[in-house]
């Protein structure tokens, strides 16, 4: 695989160019190390496939989500109308986002103030590349006959139906698929939605991340995959608590997808 | 014809009751702020079809719906018979409708006391559920002394209805075996025949005991239609207006606040000139008055049924919040400042408020806003937004969110990020490789 190269909006600008479609990596996808794995994944798939890409870089800005949730409407639309003139004054058209909450917010919450643009979510994405046969799981990683169950995340599924596509992602791997009981529109949530990641929980008899990997290590997965980083967070220090991270992988839907294609 | 007069009276007055409370509970919710829910009337009409027409959501436990089902439509379709009591009862007739419709009757008198078996069937499992199973959806902080004396008392009472119904068919069949006077030979009694060797054989008795049971069920309804507003129980009418009004939207989508537009360009733009904005008031909710009239319609229409809790990850874990509990407190405050307006007039303050008073902080902020709950709701309910308007006037009027929270918007509002992390750094990823 080449080298990684990322180009940003005000590099390709200056050279009179435009993206095929915008990146918007996010917050937990910038700074939080775990997911910047995913960033970079999501960047070769692109790259990959061929499609001409860009980030914001530095220019990106928080889209508001955990300020709103948490009942801070001011800070919210104040993110919102900054990133809105600077997706504008780029002329975006099309983003595909690194987390469930980025594709929420900016899909159903920015063309209301003025943002319109067509917005998917990564695992959309991929699903896109896998049914025009862009993207197949060769090359790379074999995860025949792995055990791998899917944690939906609250606002992928829920919030806006997206269940199919990343499931797709790990059907063409030929691996052991196994649904946890409550999957689907009955997932239930890892605990960081609701701004609940920049807080302690309230009190009570258990985390919520604990229930939730308690149901997926219930199954034996060699790999529980999510698509969302804050879902990452919670799903890994679950396995940390049970000290399984030898035996079982928490990876992303991008992550999957570029270990078997060899990225 | 003292018997009919009586019966009009009776009716009269139970129907005026009826709308009165009904007047009452529309004063209530509108109580609550402007929402335009006119859109789209066709889908939403599909919605209510779908969802409490045809119950939709209630098949996810499929041991609850199908006792449902029986006293749903054990319901419905014998109501159609409605009619015919009415007119009974102020014609001083028998069975009006036997020689009109014929045979037909027969096959409908015959459906009706299956139907009415089914429900007999349905109430009493029900019954069980809640008092010997102890099915744990039926429990928790919320579900006090009233609420579970509530449930029972409507299950009690449609034993009551039901039985007497029977009784009453069984009493007709014998006298109409008997030939008495009046007592026509109609409909076919596939249920209530078994129940004719338990009557006595006077016909004095018989006329007595089919006459008392008409009375009593007649009677019952009319009682029951007037619990109907301080109860649970209400869902049967509200079920349909409330699916009606379903959010349309996609779940994980929050209203965008045009009060705070019109500030935030305001601050962007000086030259911008605020349009006028309908909602007045605070940022957020403090009491009912804050939320929308579909806030507080839900309230009226939630079951009690703790499918939402049930499902609520906070609430699996032991936390203190319970989407049931935000739905009935949202209720019972609603009620309590019903009382104050019909005491005290319009503007009374009881010093009282839906927050705090009712729900506390640590409730509002265990929510993940996961929306497991609004999925789970057989009448669409939304307890997250009402959870989001008490986060939003603690954070915007008052301030009041936990420290860490506070630190968040901290960094947010300086970096760019939720974490303290330097807005240069953005990039940083693409070189860790
Ligand atoms: C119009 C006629 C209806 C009648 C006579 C009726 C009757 C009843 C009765 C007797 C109960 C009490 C069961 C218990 O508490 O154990 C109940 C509960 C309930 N009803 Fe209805 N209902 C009607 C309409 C509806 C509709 C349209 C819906 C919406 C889908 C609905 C949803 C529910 C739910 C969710 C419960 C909670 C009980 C549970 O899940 O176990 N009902 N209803
Ligand atoms: C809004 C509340 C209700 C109203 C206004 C209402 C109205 C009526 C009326 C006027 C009758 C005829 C009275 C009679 O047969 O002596 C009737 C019959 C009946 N109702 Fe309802 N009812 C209500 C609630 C219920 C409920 C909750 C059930 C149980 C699920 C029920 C089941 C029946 C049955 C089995 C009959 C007997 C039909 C017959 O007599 O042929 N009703 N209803
Ligand atoms: S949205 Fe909040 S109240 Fe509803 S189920 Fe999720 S955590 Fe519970
Ligand atoms: S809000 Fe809906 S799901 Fe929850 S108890 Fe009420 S009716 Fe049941």
């Amino acid at each position: 695989m080449d080298k990684l190269t990322v180009p940003t909006m005000a590099e390709l600008a200056a050279k009179g160019e435009s993206p095929e479609i915008l990146f918007w990596v996010g917050c937990a996808g910038s700074f939080d190390e775990r997911a910047q794995k995913i960033t970079r994944d999501i960047c070769k798939i692109l790259q990959h496939v061929g499609i001409k890409f860009a980030v914001l870089g530095t220019e990106e800005s928080c889209t508001g989500d955990p300020a709103k949730r948490a009942g801070n409407e001011f800070l919210f639309q104040m993110q919102a109308m900054s990133n809105i003139q600077v997706l504008d004054g780029y002329n975006i058209k099309k983003i595909v986002t690194g987390c469930p909450h980025c594709f929420n917010t900016l899909r159903n919450e920015y063309p209301g103030l003025g943002g319109n643009y067509e917005v998917i979510h990564h695992s959309q994405l991929i699903q896109q590349l896998i049914d025009e046969s862009k993207l197949k799981a060769e090359g790379g990683e074999s995860f025949k006959g792995k055990k791998i169950t899917f944690h939906d995340p609250c606002y992928l599924g829920r919030a806006n139906n997206v269940y199919e596509a990343p499931r797709k992602a790990l059907e063409i791997l030929d691996a052991d698929l196994v649904e946890m009981k409550r999957c689907k529109s009955n997932g239930l949530c890892c605990g960081a939605g609701g701004a609940q990641m920049f807080k302690e929980p309230e009190k009570g008899k258990k985390d919520i991340n604990i229930e939730r990997i308690d149901e997926a290590l219930a199954l034996n997965p060699n790999i529980v995959a999510s698509s969302c980083p804050f879902c990452m967070t919670m799903l890994s220090d679950g396995v940390k608590n049970y000290n399984k991270e030898q035996e079982v992988k928490v990876l992303d839907i991008a992550e999957i997808t570029a270990r078997a294609n060899g990225l | 014809m003292v018997l009919q007069i009586l019966f009009l009276i009776i009716a009269a007055a139970a129907i005026a009751l009826f709308s009165l409370n009904v007047r009452k509970i529309i004063r209530n919710i509108n109580l609550g702020r402007p929402l335009d829910r006119s859109d789209r009337p066709s889908e939403r009409l599909a919605i209510m079809l779908k969802v409490a027409f045809g119950q939709s959501k209630m098949a996810k436990r499929p041991v609850a719906f199908v006792l449902h089902l029986f006293v749903y439509i054990g319901f419905v379709i014998i109501n159609l018979e409605v009619l015919e009591i009415i007119i009974d009862g102020l014609f001083g007739t028998h069975r009006i409708f036997a020689e009109p419709l014929g045979g037909l009757y027969n096959v409908l008198i015959a459906s009706f006391e299956v139907l009415a078996t089914l429900v007999l069937i349905g109430v009493i499992v029900f019954f069980a559920r809640r008092n010997i199973v102890h099915i744990k959806r039926f429990s928790g902080t919320e579900m006090g002394t009233w609420p579970r004396s509530d449930a029972n008392i409507i299950l009690i009472v449609e034993v009551l209805l039901m039985s007497a119904f029977l009784t009453m068919n069984a009493a007709d069949y014998k006298l109409q075996q008997l030939g008495t006077l009046h007592y026509i030979s109609a409909g076919s009694f596939p249920v209530s025949s078994f129940l004719v060797p338990l009557l006595p054989d006077s016909e004095t008795a018989l006329i007595a005991i089919e006459r008392s049971c008409w009375w009593f069920h007649i009677i019952g309804i009319f009682a029951f239609l007037n619990y109907l507003p301080y109860s649970k129980h209400f869902h049967i009418i509200l079920a349909f207006p409330n699916t009606y009004f379903s959010n349309l939207k996609p779940k994980g989508e929050f209203t965008n606040m045009a009060s705070v537009s019109n500030e935030v360009k305001a601050m962007l733009d000086p030259t911008y000139t605020p349009e006028p904005v309908p909602e007045g008031g605070r940022f957020g909710a403090k009491d009912i008055g804050d939320l929308s009239w579909k806030n507080l319609m839900d309230a009226y229409t939630c079951t009690e049924c703790g499918r939402c809790t049930s499902v609520c990850p906070a609430n699996i874990t032991g936390k203190l919040l319970s989407p049931r509990k935000i739905m009935m407190d949202t209720r019972d405050r609603m009620e309590e400042m019903g009382k104050n307006i019909d005491k005290h007039g319009k503007d009374h303050q009881d010093g009282k408020f839906l927050l705090d008073s009712y729900i506390s902080r640590e409730e509002i902020w265990a929510c993940t806003t996961c929306n497991a709950c609004t999925d789970a709701c057989p009448v669409n309910i939304d307890p997250l937004s009402i959870i989001v308007e008490l986060r939003r006037f603690a954070v915007m009027e008052e301030s009041q969110a936990p420290a860490s929270i506070n630190a968040m918007f901290g960094n947010v509002e300086n970096n760019g990020a939720p974490w303290k992390y330097a807005a240069v750094d953005r990039l940083n990823w693409v070189e860790n490789d």
